[in-house]
């Protein structure tokens, strides 16, 4: 019995794995540098545009900023568990790009390379678990800081998170009943094939950005990272690059959950009002692959700007009416849409007869 | 107890209403609001590029100013230093000697005239108590600097240029400013 290692898979799924961690970080560097450009426009003044053309060179430069400082270890805080924090919180970050499908496929050297890093059946429910984990990072980044502030702001956080889980997966489920899939490439197709599936959940839709935004600690949910409230919440004691790592896991983590909002709800790569099939046969696949990919990017885009248009005009929520949301409203209002879409669905096959 | 004015209000205390509970219109409201403001002319001025236009009467660095024929006004009196409230001006007299009168106007005139910017408020009291109309202030201000001693500007900083021999940097170093109707 001999092993036949197949390198060319090994290889081609290397290339995609960098490929996906490269375009996050680098997606996730120029939204910090949206993020001060729409703050700007939204408060009547310019944002960052001395540093290159339109500030485009300003994350480099705030890249820069944090590699000089200084890192500064607190003395009393848990020396191994303090850097373990940000690692953590990227590390989950990035784990969930591993389902997204990013096109349809790509045709080089002969095969067919489907442009997801894996297409794992469970693809939802991976997703959904990878998120729970990032409240490890925080947790225990709160802990290790030896720091009552600190822990006060993870505490908050890690509560908001689990919180607002439960809401996010009954929305989910209600989406599963429809599609009866829950890989994310199927789900796709049906919405390449089919209408997009915010028609048929806009409920459900609506408490799923709401219980993204809690999840990505985003305003109107950022009760852990409020700066006046809690003199900075879970990342008090962090300086220089550690520091860097939590906040640039916050913004991979809105990249990563637009698109799976995307995914699930607005149709992945589809063009809207183009009938794909078509349009594959005129250009051919690579054209299509990019194509493809292009529109998906122009979605999570307009996704990104909304989380920071929606982050320039809110208050922040106080912690009893952010819990009182998550509990007392979310999750009734979840059940709600589940069972109306139980209720729908049976009706159907019942072809409307009671 | 009773109140002083009636201009306190009573604070509303009623419950909200569904449209408030639900908190959706509101955001709605504020969002559009929000995404006018990216429409509307911003008020950002392009500095260095642009810069706003100072008055005629602003006080900015000191110019140590010369008569028509090129001669030093600045007699040395030693009233500008004493009516400085920040003790930022500190000179040195001297006497004119006799190949010297195109030089300067009296038989004294300054040796070293030092003027601290650091310490310096600005305030324009040395240019009302000059009585040669010697000293006045003009409408840039001190550009930054790495050290303190860069900040200590001496005569050659402080002196206008020779209308005799450098007419055009006399005229743009002069300004605009308004002419004193004294002496």
């Amino acid at each position: 019995m001999h092993f036949a290692i197949d390198w060319t898979l090994i290889i081609e799924k290397l290339v995609l794995i960098i490929v996906v961690v490269s375009a996050s970080l680098v997606v996730a560097m120029y939204s910090t540098w949206a993020e001060r450009k729409v703050a700007a426009i939204m408060q009547d003044r310019r944002g960052p545009n001395r540093a290159g053309p339109f500030g485009l060179l300003q994350p480099l430069a705030d890249g820069g900023k944090l590699f000089f400082k200084e890192e500064i270890i607190p003395n009393f805080s848990t020396g191994f568990l303090f850097v373990l924090g940000p690692c953590l919180a990227m590390l989950t970050a990035m784990m969930t790009s591993a389902v997204i499908p990013w096109g349809d496929k790509v045709h080089f050297f002969n095969r067919d390379i489907q442009l997801q890093i894996t297409d794992v059946n469970i693809g939802i429910l991976y997703v959904f678990g990878v998120v729970s984990l990032g409240v490890y990072g925080i947790m225990i980044g709160g802990w290790a800081s030896n720091n009552k502030y600190s822990l006060m702001g993870a505490m908050r956080a890690a509560s908001q998170i689990i919180s607002y889980e439960l809401a996010m997966g009954i929305a989910l489920i209600a989406l599963l009943m429809i599609t009866g899939t829950l890989s994310l490439r199927t789900m796709v197709q049906y919405q390449v094939d089919g209408i997009w599936n915010i028609v048929k959940q806009p409920l459900g839709f609506l408490i799923f950005l709401i219980c993204v935004f809690a999840e990505c600690n985003r305003t109107p949910f950022d009760l852990a990272e409020a700066e006046n409230e809690l003199i900075g919440g879970f990342h008090t004691e962090y300086s220089s690059m550690k520091l860097g790592l939590y906040l640039f896991s916050e913004y991979v983590n809105m990249f990563i959950s637009s698109a799976v909002m995307v995914c699930l709800f607005f149709g992945g790569y589809d063009i809207p009002f183009v009938n794909d099939a078509h349009l594959l046969q005129h250009v051919g696949t690579n054209w299509m692959a990019l194509i493809h990919v292009g529109m998906l990017f122009a979605k999570i885009v307009c996704f990104l700007f909304f989380f920071m248009w929606v982050r320039w005009t809110i208050p922040r929520f106080r912690y009893d009416q952010l819990m009182n949301l998550g509990w007392k409203v979310l999750i009734p209002l979840a059940l709600f849409n589940m069972l109306v879409t139980g209720a729908i669905i049976l009706l159907h096959q019942n072809h409307w007869h009671f | 107890m009773q109140a002083l004015t009636n201009r306190a209000l009573p604070v509303d205390r009623k419950p909200m209403t569904f449209m408030e509970k639900i908190y959706l219109p509101a955001i709605m409201k504020g969002m559009s609001i929000t995404f006018g403001h990216m429409f509307k002319k911003r008020p950002t001025i392009n500095y260095p590029e642009k810069t706003r236009p100072f008055s005629p009467v602003f006080r900015g660095l000191h110019i140590l100013n010369r008569d028509e024929e090129g001669r030093e006004n600045c007699t040395a009196c030693g009233l500008c230093a004493v009516s400085c409230p920040a003790e930022a001006i500190t000179m040195e007299g001297a006497e004119r000697k006799p190949g010297e009168e195109n030089l300067y106007r009296e038989e004294k005139y300054a040796a070293k005239y030092e003027i601290n910017m650091l310490r310096c408020i600005f305030c324009g009291l040395c240019e009302e108590a000059c009585p040669k109309d010697a000293i006045y202030l003009s409408e840039t201000f001190a550009p930054s600097n790495y050290q303190r001693k860069g900040f200590i500007y001496s005569k050659d900083d402080l002196l206008i240029p020779n209308p005799i021999t450098e007419p055009e940097a006399y005229a743009k170093a002069k300004g605009n400013r308004a002419n004193k109707t004294n002496n």
